[in-house]
Protein backbone atom coordinates (compact mmCIF):
# COMPACT_ATOMS: atom_id res chain seq x y z
CA UNK A 1 0.00 0.00 0.00
CA UNK A 2 0.97 3.69 -0.67
CA UNK A 3 0.21 5.45 2.07
CA UNK A 4 0.54 9.27 1.81
CA UNK A 5 0.43 11.38 4.81
CA UNK A 6 0.20 15.52 4.93
CA UNK A 7 -2.11 17.42 2.99
CA UNK A 8 -2.74 20.21 0.31
CA UNK A 9 -3.04 23.66 1.03
CA UNK A 10 -2.98 26.66 -0.86
CA UNK A 11 0.32 26.47 -1.70
CA UNK A 12 0.61 23.23 -3.27
CA UNK A 13 0.65 19.52 -1.70
CA UNK A 14 2.87 18.21 0.81
CA UNK A 15 2.80 14.82 1.25
CA UNK A 16 5.30 11.97 2.01
CA UNK A 17 4.74 8.65 0.86
CA UNK A 18 5.39 5.63 2.53
CA UNK A 19 5.52 2.59 0.18
CA UNK A 20 4.54 -0.27 2.68
CA UNK A 21 5.37 -3.37 0.33
CA UNK A 22 8.83 -2.01 -0.08
CA UNK A 23 9.21 -0.93 3.66
CA UNK A 24 11.14 -3.16 6.15
CA UNK A 25 10.56 -1.69 9.31
CA UNK A 26 14.20 -1.18 9.74
CA UNK A 27 14.28 1.99 11.47
CA UNK A 28 17.04 4.23 9.48
CA UNK A 29 14.14 6.40 8.30
CA UNK A 30 13.48 7.27 11.99
CA UNK A 31 17.02 7.63 13.05
CA UNK A 32 17.89 9.97 9.94
CA UNK A 33 15.32 12.81 10.82
CA UNK A 34 16.37 15.02 13.14
CA UNK A 35 13.24 16.01 13.63
CA UNK A 36 11.41 13.18 14.70
CA UNK A 37 8.67 13.11 11.68
CA UNK A 38 9.52 9.82 10.79
CA UNK A 39 8.35 6.78 13.04
CA UNK A 40 7.66 2.79 13.09
CA UNK A 41 4.70 1.74 14.20
CA UNK A 42 1.52 -0.59 13.49
CA UNK A 43 0.36 -0.45 10.18
CA UNK A 44 -2.95 1.84 11.16
CA UNK A 45 -4.31 1.38 7.52
CA UNK A 46 -3.97 -2.42 7.42
CA UNK A 47 -6.07 -3.32 10.73
CA UNK A 48 -5.93 -6.92 10.54
CA UNK A 49 -1.77 -7.33 9.88
CA UNK A 50 0.39 -7.92 12.35
CA UNK A 51 3.51 -6.10 10.50
CA UNK A 52 5.15 -3.12 11.64
CA UNK A 53 5.38 -0.04 9.33
CA UNK A 54 7.52 3.10 8.86
CA UNK A 55 4.61 6.38 9.02
CA UNK A 56 5.22 9.95 9.77
CA UNK A 57 4.01 10.94 13.14
CA UNK A 58 0.93 11.96 14.01
CA UNK A 59 2.29 15.35 15.43
CA UNK A 60 3.89 16.34 12.17
CA UNK A 61 1.36 15.44 9.69
CA UNK A 62 -0.67 18.41 9.38
CA UNK A 63 2.69 20.67 9.48
CA UNK A 64 5.40 18.81 7.67
CA UNK A 65 5.69 21.70 5.04
CA UNK A 66 7.43 23.17 7.93
CA UNK A 67 8.63 20.13 9.91
CA UNK A 68 10.53 19.52 6.77
CA UNK A 69 11.57 22.64 5.55
CA UNK A 70 15.33 22.57 7.04
CA UNK A 71 16.21 19.05 4.78
CA UNK A 72 14.47 20.86 1.74
CA UNK A 73 16.39 24.35 1.08
CA UNK A 74 14.99 25.75 -2.17
CA UNK A 75 18.48 27.10 -3.12
CA UNK A 76 19.52 23.65 -4.03
CA UNK A 77 18.10 20.24 -3.97
CA UNK A 78 19.45 17.92 -2.38
CA UNK A 79 17.90 14.16 -1.20
CA UNK A 80 16.50 14.47 2.49
CA UNK A 81 18.11 11.80 4.80
CA UNK A 82 15.03 10.06 5.31
CA UNK A 83 14.65 9.06 1.22
CA UNK A 84 18.76 8.43 1.29
CA UNK A 85 19.03 6.29 4.28
CA UNK A 86 16.27 3.89 2.90
CA UNK A 87 17.63 1.10 1.25
CA UNK A 88 14.33 -0.73 0.17
CA UNK A 89 13.20 3.12 -1.68
CA UNK A 90 10.24 2.88 -0.07
CA UNK A 91 10.05 6.58 1.12
CA UNK A 92 9.16 9.58 -1.36
CA UNK A 93 8.17 13.14 -1.02
CA UNK A 94 5.14 14.46 -3.39
CA UNK A 95 7.43 18.38 -3.58
CA UNK B 1 -36.94 28.69 17.78
CA UNK B 2 -35.77 29.93 14.65
CA UNK B 3 -35.16 27.12 12.16
CA UNK B 4 -32.02 25.44 11.74
CA UNK B 5 -31.30 24.81 8.01
CA UNK B 6 -27.96 22.59 8.69
CA UNK B 7 -30.11 19.89 10.21
CA UNK B 8 -30.51 17.13 8.14
CA UNK B 9 -32.51 13.58 9.21
CA UNK B 10 -30.94 11.48 12.26
CA UNK B 11 -32.09 8.12 11.34
CA UNK B 12 -32.24 4.11 12.59
CA UNK B 13 -33.05 1.49 11.41
CA UNK B 14 -33.19 -1.96 12.40
CA UNK B 15 -33.36 -5.50 10.12
CA UNK B 16 -36.69 -7.58 10.31
CA UNK B 17 -35.05 -10.63 9.53
CA UNK B 18 -31.94 -11.26 11.57
CA UNK B 19 -32.49 -12.37 15.56
CA UNK B 20 -29.45 -11.44 16.88
CA UNK B 21 -30.33 -14.45 19.53
CA UNK B 22 -29.24 -16.69 17.29
CA UNK B 23 -26.05 -15.47 16.29
CA UNK B 24 -22.47 -16.05 16.79
CA UNK B 25 -20.47 -13.36 16.84
CA UNK B 26 -22.30 -9.85 17.57
CA UNK B 27 -19.71 -6.90 16.24
CA UNK B 28 -20.50 -3.34 16.19
CA UNK B 29 -18.55 -0.42 15.00
CA UNK B 30 -18.91 3.22 16.19
CA UNK B 31 -17.55 6.19 13.33
CA UNK B 32 -17.61 9.49 15.87
CA UNK B 33 -16.96 12.07 12.87
CA UNK B 34 -16.53 15.64 12.89
CA UNK B 35 -20.02 16.46 12.29
CA UNK B 36 -22.13 13.30 12.91
CA UNK B 37 -21.90 9.66 14.74
CA UNK B 38 -22.81 6.46 13.17
CA UNK B 39 -23.47 2.91 14.92
CA UNK B 40 -23.78 -0.44 13.33
CA UNK B 41 -24.60 -3.62 14.87
CA UNK B 42 -23.69 -6.76 12.92
CA UNK B 43 -24.64 -10.14 13.48
CA UNK B 44 -21.84 -12.79 11.84
CA UNK B 45 -20.99 -9.79 8.99
CA UNK B 46 -24.78 -9.01 8.07
CA UNK B 47 -26.30 -5.76 9.29
CA UNK B 48 -28.92 -5.62 11.76
CA UNK B 49 -29.35 -2.74 12.93
CA UNK B 50 -27.96 1.50 12.80
CA UNK B 51 -28.11 4.48 13.92
CA UNK B 52 -26.95 8.02 12.39
CA UNK B 53 -27.07 11.14 14.29
CA UNK B 54 -25.26 14.14 15.12
CA UNK B 55 -22.03 14.41 16.94
CA UNK B 56 -22.24 16.22 20.57
CA UNK B 57 -19.26 18.41 21.88
CA UNK B 58 -18.12 15.17 23.84
CA UNK B 59 -17.25 11.94 21.68
CA UNK B 60 -17.77 9.62 24.73
CA UNK B 61 -21.29 10.84 24.92
CA UNK B 62 -22.00 10.63 21.73
CA UNK B 63 -20.68 7.04 21.12
CA UNK B 64 -22.65 6.30 23.81
CA UNK B 65 -25.93 8.08 22.65
CA UNK B 66 -25.69 6.76 18.93
CA UNK B 67 -24.94 3.10 20.44
CA UNK B 68 -28.12 3.39 22.85
CA UNK B 69 -30.46 4.85 19.51
CA UNK B 70 -29.33 1.77 17.38
CA UNK B 71 -29.83 -0.86 19.90
CA UNK B 72 -33.21 0.51 21.17
CA UNK B 73 -35.96 -1.84 20.85
CA UNK B 74 -33.96 -4.94 19.97
CA UNK B 75 -33.07 -6.22 23.36
CA UNK B 76 -29.48 -6.05 23.17
CA UNK B 77 -27.17 -4.49 25.31
CA UNK B 78 -23.57 -3.40 25.27
CA UNK B 79 -22.60 -5.96 27.14
CA UNK B 80 -23.88 -8.54 24.40
CA UNK B 81 -21.64 -6.98 21.99
CA UNK B 82 -18.80 -9.32 21.56
CA UNK B 83 -16.17 -6.68 19.52
CA UNK B 84 -16.55 -2.92 19.50
CA UNK B 85 -14.35 -0.93 17.21
CA UNK B 86 -14.26 2.71 16.95
CA UNK B 87 -13.41 4.86 14.16
CA UNK B 88 -14.06 8.55 12.82
CA UNK B 89 -11.79 11.47 14.95
CA UNK B 90 -13.21 10.56 18.31
CA UNK B 91 -12.18 6.77 17.71
CA UNK B 92 -10.08 6.60 20.89
CA UNK B 93 -13.41 8.17 22.67
CA UNK B 94 -15.31 5.42 22.26
CA UNK B 95 -16.03 4.36 26.08
CA UNK B 96 -17.00 0.50 25.25
CA UNK B 97 -14.79 -0.31 21.95
CA UNK B 98 -12.08 -2.70 22.23
CA UNK B 99 -9.90 -1.11 19.75
CA UNK B 100 -9.36 2.00 17.49
CA UNK B 101 -8.82 1.57 13.72
CA UNK B 102 -8.48 4.69 11.46
CA UNK B 103 -11.87 5.91 9.45
CA UNK B 104 -9.88 5.00 5.84
CA UNK B 105 -9.14 1.79 6.14
CA UNK B 106 -13.15 1.56 7.95
CA UNK B 107 -14.62 3.58 4.59
CA UNK B 108 -12.41 1.21 2.24
CA UNK B 109 -14.26 -1.87 4.07
CA UNK B 110 -17.04 -0.20 3.94
CA UNK B 111 -17.70 0.42 0.69
CA UNK B 112 -16.21 -3.04 -0.43
CA UNK B 113 -19.26 -4.04 1.63
CA UNK B 114 -22.32 -1.79 0.38
CA UNK B 115 -21.06 -1.48 -3.46
CA UNK B 116 -19.67 -4.75 -3.87
CA UNK B 117 -16.30 -6.34 -4.49
CA UNK B 118 -15.86 -4.87 -7.74
CA UNK B 119 -15.33 -0.88 -5.94
CA UNK B 120 -11.70 0.03 -6.32
CA UNK B 121 -12.25 3.85 -5.56
CA UNK B 122 -13.33 5.16 -2.74
CA UNK B 123 -14.24 9.14 -2.02
CA UNK B 124 -14.95 9.98 1.55
CA UNK B 125 -16.73 13.11 1.74
CA UNK B 126 -17.04 13.90 5.87
CA UNK B 127 -17.85 16.81 8.26
CA UNK B 128 -14.66 18.03 8.12
CA UNK B 129 -12.12 16.26 5.71
CA UNK B 130 -12.19 14.75 2.15
CA UNK B 131 -10.54 11.07 1.71
CA UNK B 132 -9.75 9.84 -1.37
CA UNK B 133 -8.93 5.91 -1.31
CA UNK B 134 -7.98 3.04 -3.60
CA UNK B 135 -8.55 -0.76 -2.62
CA UNK B 136 -8.78 -3.96 -3.88
CA UNK B 137 -11.46 -6.48 -4.42
CA UNK B 138 -11.05 -7.09 -0.67
CA UNK B 139 -11.79 -3.70 0.83
CA UNK B 140 -7.89 -3.36 1.59
CA UNK B 141 -6.24 -0.27 1.31
CA UNK B 142 -3.95 0.34 -1.72
CA UNK B 143 -3.12 3.79 -2.03
CA UNK B 144 -5.06 7.04 -0.27
CA UNK B 145 -5.14 10.83 -0.51
CA UNK B 146 -6.56 13.08 2.92
CA UNK B 147 -7.27 16.80 3.07
CA UNK B 148 -7.44 17.07 6.16
CA UNK B 149 -5.77 20.63 6.62
CA UNK B 150 -9.22 22.25 6.59
CA UNK B 151 -12.93 22.16 6.42
CA UNK B 152 -12.80 23.54 2.60
CA UNK B 153 -15.01 21.51 0.40
CA UNK B 154 -16.62 19.18 2.65
CA UNK B 155 -19.63 18.61 4.38
CA UNK B 156 -19.22 21.47 6.78
CA UNK B 157 -19.11 24.09 4.45
CA UNK B 158 -22.36 22.77 2.82
CA UNK B 159 -24.10 23.48 6.40
CA UNK B 160 -22.69 26.94 6.77
CA UNK B 161 -23.81 27.50 2.83
CA UNK B 162 -27.03 25.99 3.68
CA UNK B 163 -27.67 28.25 6.86
CA UNK B 164 -26.63 31.64 4.67
CA UNK B 165 -29.17 31.23 2.16
CA UNK B 166 -31.65 29.92 4.89
CA UNK B 167 -32.13 26.40 2.68
CA UNK B 168 -32.74 22.71 4.08
CA UNK B 169 -29.84 21.15 3.74
CA UNK B 170 -31.15 18.28 1.88
CA UNK B 171 -32.28 20.84 -0.78
CA UNK B 172 -29.57 22.58 -1.30
CA UNK B 173 -28.29 19.74 -4.27
CA UNK B 174 -31.19 19.83 -6.49
CA UNK B 175 -31.51 23.45 -6.19
CA UNK B 176 -28.13 23.78 -7.40
CA UNK B 177 -28.70 22.20 -10.35
CA UNK B 178 -31.74 24.78 -11.49
CA UNK B 179 -28.99 27.23 -13.09
CA UNK B 180 -29.05 28.05 -17.21
CA UNK B 181 -25.42 28.56 -17.18
CA UNK B 182 -23.05 27.15 -14.56
CA UNK B 183 -21.61 30.03 -12.90
CA UNK B 184 -17.63 30.67 -12.17
CA UNK B 185 -16.62 28.81 -8.93
CA UNK B 186 -16.55 30.22 -5.67
CA UNK B 187 -12.56 31.00 -5.12
CA UNK B 188 -11.68 30.88 -1.84
CA UNK B 189 -10.80 27.54 -0.47
CA UNK B 190 -11.62 28.20 3.24
CA UNK B 191 -15.19 28.11 4.47
CA UNK B 192 -15.14 31.54 6.48
CA UNK B 193 -14.12 33.30 3.29
CA UNK B 194 -15.97 31.09 0.93
CA UNK B 195 -19.10 33.00 2.80
CA UNK B 196 -18.18 36.49 2.77
CA UNK B 197 -17.46 35.55 -0.70
CA UNK B 198 -21.22 34.28 -1.56
CA UNK B 199 -22.54 37.10 1.01
CA UNK B 200 -20.96 39.30 -1.61
CA UNK B 201 -22.63 37.33 -4.82
CA UNK B 202 -25.64 38.08 -3.29
CA UNK B 203 -25.41 41.39 -2.74
CA UNK B 204 -24.44 41.70 -6.35
CA UNK B 205 -27.72 40.17 -6.86
CA UNK B 206 -27.35 36.65 -7.90
CA UNK B 207 -30.02 34.13 -6.97
CA UNK B 208 -29.36 31.71 -4.04
CA UNK B 209 -29.71 28.84 -6.48
CA UNK B 210 -26.92 30.22 -8.58
CA UNK B 211 -24.54 30.74 -5.75
CA UNK B 212 -25.37 27.95 -4.88
CA UNK B 213 -24.09 26.25 -7.88
CA UNK B 214 -20.60 28.05 -7.61
CA UNK B 215 -20.46 26.56 -4.50
CA UNK B 216 -21.05 22.81 -5.61
CA UNK B 217 -18.65 23.19 -8.30
CA UNK B 218 -16.05 24.77 -6.65
CA UNK B 219 -16.24 21.55 -4.25
CA UNK B 220 -16.58 19.42 -6.98
CA UNK B 221 -13.71 20.62 -8.94
CA UNK B 222 -11.00 20.27 -5.29
CA UNK B 223 -12.28 16.72 -4.75
CA UNK B 224 -11.92 15.62 -8.64
CA UNK B 225 -7.93 17.50 -8.10
CA UNK B 226 -8.20 15.43 -4.74
CA UNK B 227 -9.14 11.78 -6.99
CA UNK B 228 -6.83 12.71 -9.87
CA UNK B 229 -3.99 12.39 -7.43
CA UNK B 230 -4.41 9.05 -6.56
CA UNK B 231 -5.79 7.94 -10.15
CA UNK B 232 -8.98 6.67 -10.77
CA UNK B 233 -10.25 3.80 -11.52
CA UNK B 234 -13.53 1.67 -12.03
CA UNK B 235 -16.02 1.10 -10.06
CA UNK B 236 -15.93 4.35 -7.90
CA UNK B 237 -18.28 5.11 -4.96
CA UNK B 238 -18.59 7.77 -2.62
CA UNK B 239 -19.31 7.89 1.31
CA UNK B 240 -19.95 9.81 3.59
CA UNK B 241 -22.87 12.94 3.95
CA UNK B 242 -22.25 14.94 0.84
CA UNK B 243 -22.97 11.65 -1.07
CA UNK B 244 -26.33 13.14 -0.37
CA UNK B 245 -25.75 15.90 -2.52
CA UNK B 246 -26.72 16.33 -6.00
CA UNK B 247 -25.88 18.95 -7.05
CA UNK B 248 -21.92 18.31 -5.85
CA UNK B 249 -21.95 14.37 -7.48
CA UNK B 250 -23.66 15.29 -10.65
CA UNK B 251 -20.66 18.08 -11.17
CA UNK B 252 -17.73 15.94 -10.01
CA UNK B 253 -19.15 12.78 -12.39
CA UNK B 254 -19.09 15.29 -14.89
CA UNK B 255 -15.34 16.37 -14.23
CA UNK B 256 -13.99 13.27 -13.75
CA UNK B 257 -16.01 11.50 -16.42
CA UNK B 258 -16.74 8.34 -14.10
CA UNK B 259 -20.16 7.58 -12.90
CA UNK B 260 -20.74 7.14 -8.84
CA UNK B 261 -22.07 3.90 -8.24
CA UNK B 262 -25.90 4.00 -6.96
CA UNK B 263 -25.90 3.46 -2.81
CA UNK B 264 -28.63 1.00 -1.28
CA UNK B 265 -27.76 1.74 2.07
CA UNK B 266 -27.05 5.21 4.11
CA UNK B 267 -23.67 6.62 2.78
CA UNK B 268 -22.89 8.03 5.69
CA UNK B 269 -22.59 4.32 7.70
CA UNK B 270 -20.06 3.30 5.62
CA UNK B 271 -17.34 4.01 8.28
CA UNK B 272 -19.32 2.33 10.94
CA UNK B 273 -20.21 -0.90 8.91
CA UNK B 274 -16.16 -1.03 8.25
CA UNK B 275 -15.49 -0.71 11.50
CA UNK B 276 -17.96 -3.49 12.48
CA UNK B 277 -16.64 -5.77 10.03
CA UNK B 278 -13.18 -5.25 11.36
CA UNK B 279 -14.49 -6.11 14.93
CA UNK B 280 -16.13 -8.94 13.85
CA UNK B 281 -12.78 -10.17 12.36
CA UNK B 282 -10.64 -9.17 15.30
CA UNK B 283 -13.09 -11.00 17.42
CA UNK B 284 -12.38 -14.41 15.07
CA UNK B 285 -9.00 -13.29 15.57
CA UNK B 286 -9.00 -13.02 19.59
CA UNK B 287 -11.15 -16.64 19.50
CA UNK B 288 -8.51 -18.32 17.50
CA UNK B 289 -5.97 -17.28 19.75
Amino acid sequence: MKASYGYTDGSGGYYIIVDTEQCTACGLCVQACRWGVMEVGEDEHDPLSDRLVAKVSEAHRKKIKYSCAQCKPASKQIIPPCISSCAPKAIEHSW
Amino acid sequence: MPEEFWRWTESRWTSPEIDWRAGKIISAGVDVGSVSTQAVVMVDGKLYCYSNMRTGSSSPDSANKAMAWALEGTGLEIANLHYTVGTGYGRVNVPFSQRAITEIACHARGANFMYGPSVRTVLDMGGQDCKAIRCDEKGKVMNFRMNDKCAAGTGRGMEVFADLLSLPITQVGELSLDVDVEPPPVSSTCVVFAKSEATGLLRKGWPKNKVLAAYCSAMAHRIATLLEQIGIEKEFAITGGIAKNIGVVQRLEKEIGIKALKPELDTQIAGAIGAALFAKALAEKEKKG
